[in-house]
């Protein structure tokens, strides 16, 4: 079976899905959505099968699982979102139809060879830094729950870290791949170009106020430097300054420390700063191990009150662990832990150091997404106001997502075409 | 560099392998903890969504407490409603999102809800939980006589205090009325009409059951308790003769009684107790001591929390008390045993359990475990649990009970309840305890009847009235009688 046939057949298995769940929610909440809900399975298929045709034409060598894992997290975010706020799920889905026609565009003007984005490396780099500086202008940022990482122009509104994050990795990629024998030497001159990243990632995080952030951003830039070079003495290194960073500028700034108090104890304020982690927290453990079923959790008081905020976007994941219980929260994770060791096999199989670069930090960096947000619903780090990838509302970050997916499909489309 | 990829392969793997562990100790071994705590907001809410079972009355009519069924963004929520209003406010409670519960609706929680942990239940709600069906609590039958309970209200008016009526032999439970008495629908709606509600006393505090967290010198009432001690000491009998000079000299100054104006002379103990006379019980209790009379006054059910199926912190202990704590005296000369013995003293008691000492003398001695909970029936009409009556102990001997029989008839027929109306052939004992404020006492009046065969027993207890037990209590006892069939007073 021809890479592409398997692909179709995965994302069949995917619409079945899709249109299980909607139709579970559907029976869930009668009075609540319309019967056109089921309608939106089918267009939800229709819309992967042009991706899948576009496929087809541009990268018919690529890795057959990627699509479909990606349709199947969509799915999942759509039908949880349509579930919790069905005109959210709307807007999501216009936003996906976007993202889709965003990465066939990718897909068509790189089909021949994506590596001549390299020659712009610089470029890339510099869009980055301003992207990520675009918060921080006066007028234009937006603070929403304590982090500065919204841009807001008339009532438009987006993310810009989530297109930085992609075109930080794009720059890595060039410049790692051009300066790693150099690199690999260790002399200390060469670290400047990298002293200053690690300067503005400090400055992300003071301007930010955001943690998770910081640390995606500078977690891709040491697991890229690491594969560059090979020296695990540079990553343990970059991660000493980091945190030494982050110590340094939790001793000036208060406000951050409380977040890591909260952390640490977010029972013994459950009614104010701590609200939001605690009843998080009791969501997931209502679910249990089966879950109370799509549609069936409870995230409202008896008066039609939510009782998380921001559950649609940062807390998705614990929505979906109520209603989906152990079994289903498991089922989600080993679909992100497939879709990386995918990501990480192109890098593998990729034959030229930008591909590999550029593959395995955008894997990286979607692995480490995942962690830092997960990972500060469940407690394991602090919680920080980043999306969940492909699940969470959020129009720039399922573009940017999109995009991400398009730059491992053009890899591996040209990793298993020359072999 | 594959081998730097396949290490950060590795890292990547190994991150999110630690979220799956993390995912599983939440919502395994983490569950049972979080779930009890009190700030889970979907356990409180999901306990909305649970159909609360009914409290009825002992035909299943009336209903005190029934269920409102409301949408709320997708989800069907039961809330209470108790078409009754004040009737049994105290005895049923309330069930409310804000101010939590109170009364039965609090302590029959696991009940009402079909979260008892009884195998069959258990089945029950976890099939109805995976079919996403509604849970159905148990429905509560409780024992009140909602005709008699009515009478109670009426009869006890706008005045504050209580009345208990028990079934003697069995220890059921067919009238806890606590006056003022509140709108068990307004908690989570008005909440602060219920604090306007005034009374003649202050505060008037209608939200406090009195009838089981009242405590009130007993007066009078008491000396059923020190007459039953008097007698069982082997001491004392009906016929014992005394002398009244009108006062009792204790600690060298003189007890007076109640009236000084005329002293009875020579008195038997049948009289001192018709009578209600002071000094005679005075010096009984000189020569029982104040231990003795304290004893016999536990065996009655005194000390401890009277066991009712109300929330144990709406219940109190009777006995003396000092400094607001329940006091036992070690020896004797701890307590004055001549003011103890005609219940002053520092001795507070509770209306349910003057009605537990005059449902055990008319059930020849024995104190029977009030209940007011007769059953408790599953949705599919299966009885899950019912209420056997259940003797706490035995308080005299038969021989005593008739004796205190014999006294509390002469009380009704020729004694200080003579021109209260009462039936012929009711026993009872008239209180009236001074209160400190000049002519403003707090008045108790306990009974049974009819004497011989006896169906009911009762204490009413009233606070800040000018008369006595005998012309105010009393006829509040008579009124909830005539209401209650089988006592001989209903026409």
């Amino acid at each position: 079976m021809t890479a592409r046939n398997r692909e179709l057949l995965n994302l069949i298995v995917v619409g079945m899905l899709t249109a299980l769940g909607f139709a579970s929610v559907y029976t869930a909440r009668q009075a609540e959505v319309s019967t056109g809900s089921l309608s939106y399975a089918g267009l939800f298929f229709g819309l992967y099968v042009v991706a899948h045709l576009v496929a087809r034409f541009t990268v018919p060598h690529a890795d057959p699982y990627l699509l479909p894992m990606a349709a199947l997290l969509t799915a999942i975010g759509v039908t949880e979102i349509y579930r919790l706020e069905p005109d959210d799920a709307f807007r999501q889905g216009l936003w996906i139809v976007i993202a889709v026609g965003l990465a066939s565009a990718t897909l068509l003007v790189l089909r021949r060879d994506y590596r001549r984005v390299e020659s712009y490396k610089y470029l890339f780099g510099l869009g980055a830094v301003v992207l990520l500086a675009l918060p921080t202008v006066p007028g234009l940022g937006t603070t929403i729950n304590g982090a500065t990482l919204w841009v807001r122009v008339g009532s438009f509104q987006f993310q810009p870290g989530e297109l930085a994050k992609l075109m930080l990795i794009v720059f890595l990629a060039g410049y790692l791949r051009s300066k790693r024998e150099v690199l690999a030497q260790g002399r200390l001159k060469d670290f400047g170009p990298l002293l200053a990243i690690w300067g503005a990632a400090m400055l992300v995080l003071v301007q930010t106020n955001d943690l998770g952030s910081a640390f995606l951003y500078f977690g891709i830039f040491l697991g890229m430097l690491y594969v560059a070079t090979g020296r695990v003495v540079f990553a343990a290194a970059g991660l000493l300054l980091f945190f030494g960073g982050v110590y340094a500028v939790y001793q000036l700034v208060p406000r951050a420390r409380e977040r890591v108090s909260i952390w640490l104890d977010p029972f013994s304020r459950s009614q104010d700063e701590g609200y939001q982690l605690v009843q998080s927290t009791y969501s997931i453990a209502n679910g249990g191990f089966g879950g109370t079923g799509f549609g069936r959790g409870t995230f409202t008081g008896t008066s039609g009150d939510p009782l998380i905020p921001f559950l649609n976007t940062d807390f998705i994941y614990s929505a979906l662990a109520q209603e989906l219980g152990l079994v289903g929260a498991s089922a989600l994770l080993l679909v992100y832990m497939l879709f990386i060791m995918r990501g990480f096999r192109i890098a593998l199989l990729a034959d030229d150091g930008f591909s590999k670069l550029l593959a395995a930090g955008l894997t990286f960096g979607f692995a480490l997404q995942t962690f830092i947000i997960i990972g500060g619903i469940l407690r394991l780090i602090p919680l920080t106001g980043i999306t969940l990838p492909f699940v969470s509302y959020g129009g720039s970050s399922v573009l940017a997502n999109f995009v991400l997916l398009a730059g491992l499909l053009l890899v591996s489309n040209r990793a298993n075409a020359r072999r | 560099m594959n081998r730097q990829i396949t290490r950060l392969a590795v890292t990547g793997v190994v991150l999110i392998g630690a979220l799956i562990v993390a995912t599983t100790y939440w919502q395994t071994l983490a569950v049972a903890g979080l779930t009890d705590r009190q700030d889970n907001a979907i356990e409180r809410v999901a306990e909305f969504t649970i159909k609360r079972g009914l409290i009825q009355g002992r035909d299943r009519t009336p209903v005190f407490a029934e269920n409102v069924r409301r949408k709320v963004s997708g989800k069907t929520f039961y809330f209470r409603r108790y078409p009754l209003r004040g009737l049994a406010a105290h005895v049923v409670g309330y069930s409310t999102r804000g101010r939590s519960r109170a009364g039965l609706e609090r302590s029959l929680n696991d009940f009402l809800t079909a979260s008892n942990a009884n195998l069959s239940t258990v089945l029950d709600t976890s099939l109805d939980r995976l079919r996403g069906t509604t849970i159905e609590g148990n429905d509560v039958i409780l024992t009140l006589n909602a005709r008699a309970q009515r009478a109670a209200l009426n009869a006890l008016g706008g005045r504050c205090g209580a009345a208990v009526v028990l079934e003697p032999s069995t220890g059921r439970v067919l009238v806890l009325a606590s006056s003022p008495t509140y709108n068990p629908n307004l908690v989570e709606r008005n909440f602060g009409q219920i604090r306007q509600i005034r009374a003649d006393c202050a505060p008037a505090n209608a939200l406090l059951n009195r009838a089981t967290l009242g405590l009130y010198a007993p007066g009078s009432t008491f000396k059923v308790v020190t007459a039953a001690a008097a007698l069982e000491s082997g001491r004392y009998s009906l016929e014992s003769t005394f002398d009244d000079p009108g006062f009792c000299v204790e600690y060298g100054r003189r007890v007076s009684n109640y009236d000084t104006s005329s002293p009875f002379g020579r008195v038997n103990f049948l009289q001192a107790m018709q009578y209600s006379i002071n000094s005679v019980f005075c010096n009984i209790g000189k020569d029982l001591g104040a231990t003795d009379i304290l004893d016999m006054a536990r065996r009655f059910g005194f000390y401890a929390k009277p066991p009712l199926e109300t929330p144990i912190n709406e219940r109190v202990a009777s006995g003396l008390y000092a400094k607001g704590e329940l006091f036992t005296p070690k020896n004797d000369f701890e307590a004055d045993p001549g003011r103890l013995a005609f219940g002053q003293e520092r001795l507070l008691v509770t209306p349910l359990q003057m009605a537990m000492v005059a449902a055990a003398v008319a059930n020849d001695g024995v104190v029977m475990r009030p209940y007011v909970v007769e059953r408790i029936v599953s949705p599919g009409r299966k009885t899950v649990a019912r209420t056997r009556p259940d003797e706490l102990g035995r308080a005299v001997s038969k021989q005593t009970a008739n004796a205190l029989t014999a006294m509390m008839k002469a009380v009704v027929s020729s004694g200080t309840a003579a021109r209260s109306g009462l039936a012929p052939g009711t026993a009872g004992k008239t209180g009236t305890a001074e209160t400190g404020r000049a002519g403003v006492n707090t008045t108790s009046f306990i009974a049974f009847a009819p004497a011989d065969t006896p169906q009911v027993a009762i204490a009413v207890i009233l606070e800040s009235q000018r008369g006595t037990g005998g012309s105010t209590a009393a006829p509040v006892a008579r009124q909830i009688l005539q209401a209650l069939p089988g006592s001989g007073s209903n026409s």
